[in-house]
């Protein structure tokens, strides 16, 4: 072997054996921060957790306000998101296509897709919360309804292009309307497609924090008032994580922890729903 | 009239009014953008008339006598991402190369899936982990390192001077850098699958090495879509504010070391916002906020017309 290529050789081994190590770099944090919130947050789980309100310090409680709140804007949030996204990605991939506004709005909503959620939070601060006067409920799941709309616009664009034009000829060609070509046969060959989008916008917006953080505020009662300030998990992880209380930052890690399991489980059941959809989806096209 | 007739009436209504509907929720996606401009410029409007152009060269921020600068935390901003990107780049080139060219195939959908979950995992999460397991670990085993050995030496020795705190600007940007990580990668790693394998199979023929291959025409072929991705990890990491709020330190100062504590636009914001009193102190706050749009929204403006061109000119969407 010459000496040249074996520096070549060389060369080749190091850089892919650092590629390597970047790799495990990546995995080993994702299991750090794994293993941390399993073995801080786990110590903390109790029935308690889930049917007490947070508490003050130094006394019992659990985060049932919080998850609740949590739950109901997230919810609201994907309810007046969603559809919006979907009919706005429906304009694009059955009416807009490559029109001017088509690609403004593709443009723009790229843009909303990565643009910091503070931003979302004191947006809707200005609009909802000192028009009303008060921080409340409605305000957070407006905010969050904001993360909502870009991301499910993206994914139900992407998805609804996947639908083979043949199937959209075909409905045509028996006289369908463009609304029932649509609704009876494009959203239902895009149904997995569009469900995967609308599950990672919900993972998504269940771990923000800083929209919350000026619109639902914090509140250390169980309400189910949409005009009161709510308590909600990623706030309350906040507040007590940064406390001096221990069994308040206990509170704090189990939160995070329950927190993480549901957007990680939603994330996986995502891909899986769209794998399937791909395996034995449509086969026209 | 017969039933035919009123669902063909029914039909036609809802013909006409279906397409109006997916324009007005696409024309919402625009409405929402303009409104946060005019909503954050209406809200700063008090404190960008009382300091002016000051109000970018101003490095107090004292709510007592109600002067307000942006310098601190614009700083903090700049520094905190800058730190994130020189980390986050070279470790994301090497996961995408490693998943497009070393791993085995049957490892690749794995081990991506693993690094896309790392970007699930929500902010406030990497926030509480780099406070009480991150900075520990900086603070009594890496910080008194730096402050021995790069901190002696001439020139640079100044960024790593002071005391170790565990928090502070070196922290946030450690803690960045594994935020963007895994968002640069998925690109990085998709523009990586676009190059044609005739081109690869072509240097392979000639006796090229693997990592010749990567650097001389996979990188060249992607350098485009490549720029786009490191620039959306960078409008995450000037914007990200949960993660940097725990482990900033939150000190309106600017200092050489990267070991001191500061602050940065998105932090103090997050801090200080439901607790400010009065007009100029709220004001001041969303000015900060107007600044974050303008500097994110050109990053992203910019990253996303380069994505978007390389779209256009491969007839795909990365």
């Amino acid at each position: 072997m010459t000496h040249g290529l074996r520096i070549r050789k060389v060369g080749n081994l190091v850089a892919m054996a650092l590629s390597g190590l970047a790799t495990c770099i990546g995995l080993g944090i994702l299991a750090a921060i794994l293993w941390t919130l399993l073995s801080r947050g786990v110590a903390g789980l109790s029935w308690s957790v889930f049917v007490e309100s947070t508490p003050a310090p130094g006394s019992h409680g659990g985060l049932a306000n919080a998850i609740f709140g949590s739950l109901l804007m997230t919810a609201l949030g994907t309810l007046i998101g969603a559809p919006i996204g979907i009919l706005a990605g429906t304009y694009l991939s059955e009416y807009g296509r490559d029109g001017r506004l088509a690609t403004v709005v593709r443009f723009i909503n790229d843009v909303l897709l990565s643009a910091p959620s503070i931003l979302i939070g004191l947006f809707v601060y200005t609009i909802v919360v000192a028009t009303m006067g008060h921080f409340s409920a409605l305000a957070g799941a407006i905010a969050l309804s904001i993360i909502v709309i870009p991301v499910t616009v993206r994914t139900g664009e992407d998805m609804l292009r996947l639908v083979p034009v043949e199937l959209r000829e075909g409905s045509a060609a028996l006289g369908a309307q463009s609304w029932r070509t649509i609704t009876g046969v494009v959203y239902p060959a895009a149904r997995n497609g569009l469900l995967t989008g609308i599950l990672l916008a919900v993972a998504r917006i269940s771990g923000e924090t800083a929209p919350l953080l000026f619109t639902a505020l914090n509140n250390q009662f169980f309400t189910h008032r949409l005009d009161r300030p709510m308590a909600n998990l990623p706030v309350v992880i906040f507040q007590y994580a940064m406390s001096p209380y221990e069994d308040w930052q206990q509170l704090a890690w189990t939160g995070a922890l329950l927190i993480t399991a549901f957007i990680l489980v939603l994330s996986v059941v995502a891909r899986l729903i769209a794998r399937f959809s791909a395996g034995s989806g449509t086969q026209a096209g | 009239m017969s039933r035919i007739e009123t669902q063909a009436r029914r039909d036609a209504l809802i013909e006409a009014a279906f397409k109006p509907a997916t324009l007005l929720a696409a024309v919402t996606v625009l409405v929402v953008l303009a409104g946060i401009v005019v909503g954050l410029v209406h809200g700063a409007w008090p404190a960008l008339v009382r300091f002016q152009w000051r109000f970018l060269t101003t490095a107090t921020w004292n709510p007592v006598t109600e002067v307000f600068g942006a310098l601190a935390p614009l700083y903090g901003t700049l520094v905190t991402s800058t730190i994130a990107m020189l980390i986050a780049v070279p470790v994301a080139f090497g996961i995408a190369i490693f998943l497009t060219e070393t791993c085995p195939r049957e490892l690749r959908a794995p081990i991506g899936t693993a690094i896309e979950l790392l970007a699930a995992i929500p902010s406030i999460v990497y926030g509480i982990w780099g406070l009480f397991v991150l900075a520990p670990i900086l603070q009594h085993h890496v910080q008194p390192w730096l402050i021995g050995h790069p901190g002696k030496w001439p020139v640079i020795g100044k960024l790593f001077a002071g005391p170790p705190f565990g928090i502070g600007i070196l922290t946030a940007g450690l803690v960045l850098a594994i935020m963007v990580l895994p968002f640069i990668a998925a690109v990085v790693r998709d523009v990586f699958l676009t190059v044609p394998r005739s081109l690869k199979e072509a240097a392979y023929g000639i006796g090229a090495t693997r990592w010749e291959v990567i650097r001389d025409v996979v990188i060249p072929y992607t350098r485009g879509g490549a720029v786009g991705g490191i620039m959306i990890g960078l409008g995450r990491a000037l914007g990200e504010t949960m993660a940097v709020t725990f482990v900033v330190g939150n000190a309106y100062r600017i200092s050489a070391s990267l070991m001191a504590p500061g602050t940065t636009i998105s932090a103090a914001i997050a801090n200080e916002f439901t607790e400010a009193v009065g007009d100029l102190y709220t004001s001041s706050l969303i000015a900060l906020g107007l600044l974050l749009f303008v500097i994110t929204f050109t990053v992203i403006a910019l990253a996303r017309l380069i994505l978007m061109r390389l779209e256009r000119r491969s007839g795909r969407r990365t």
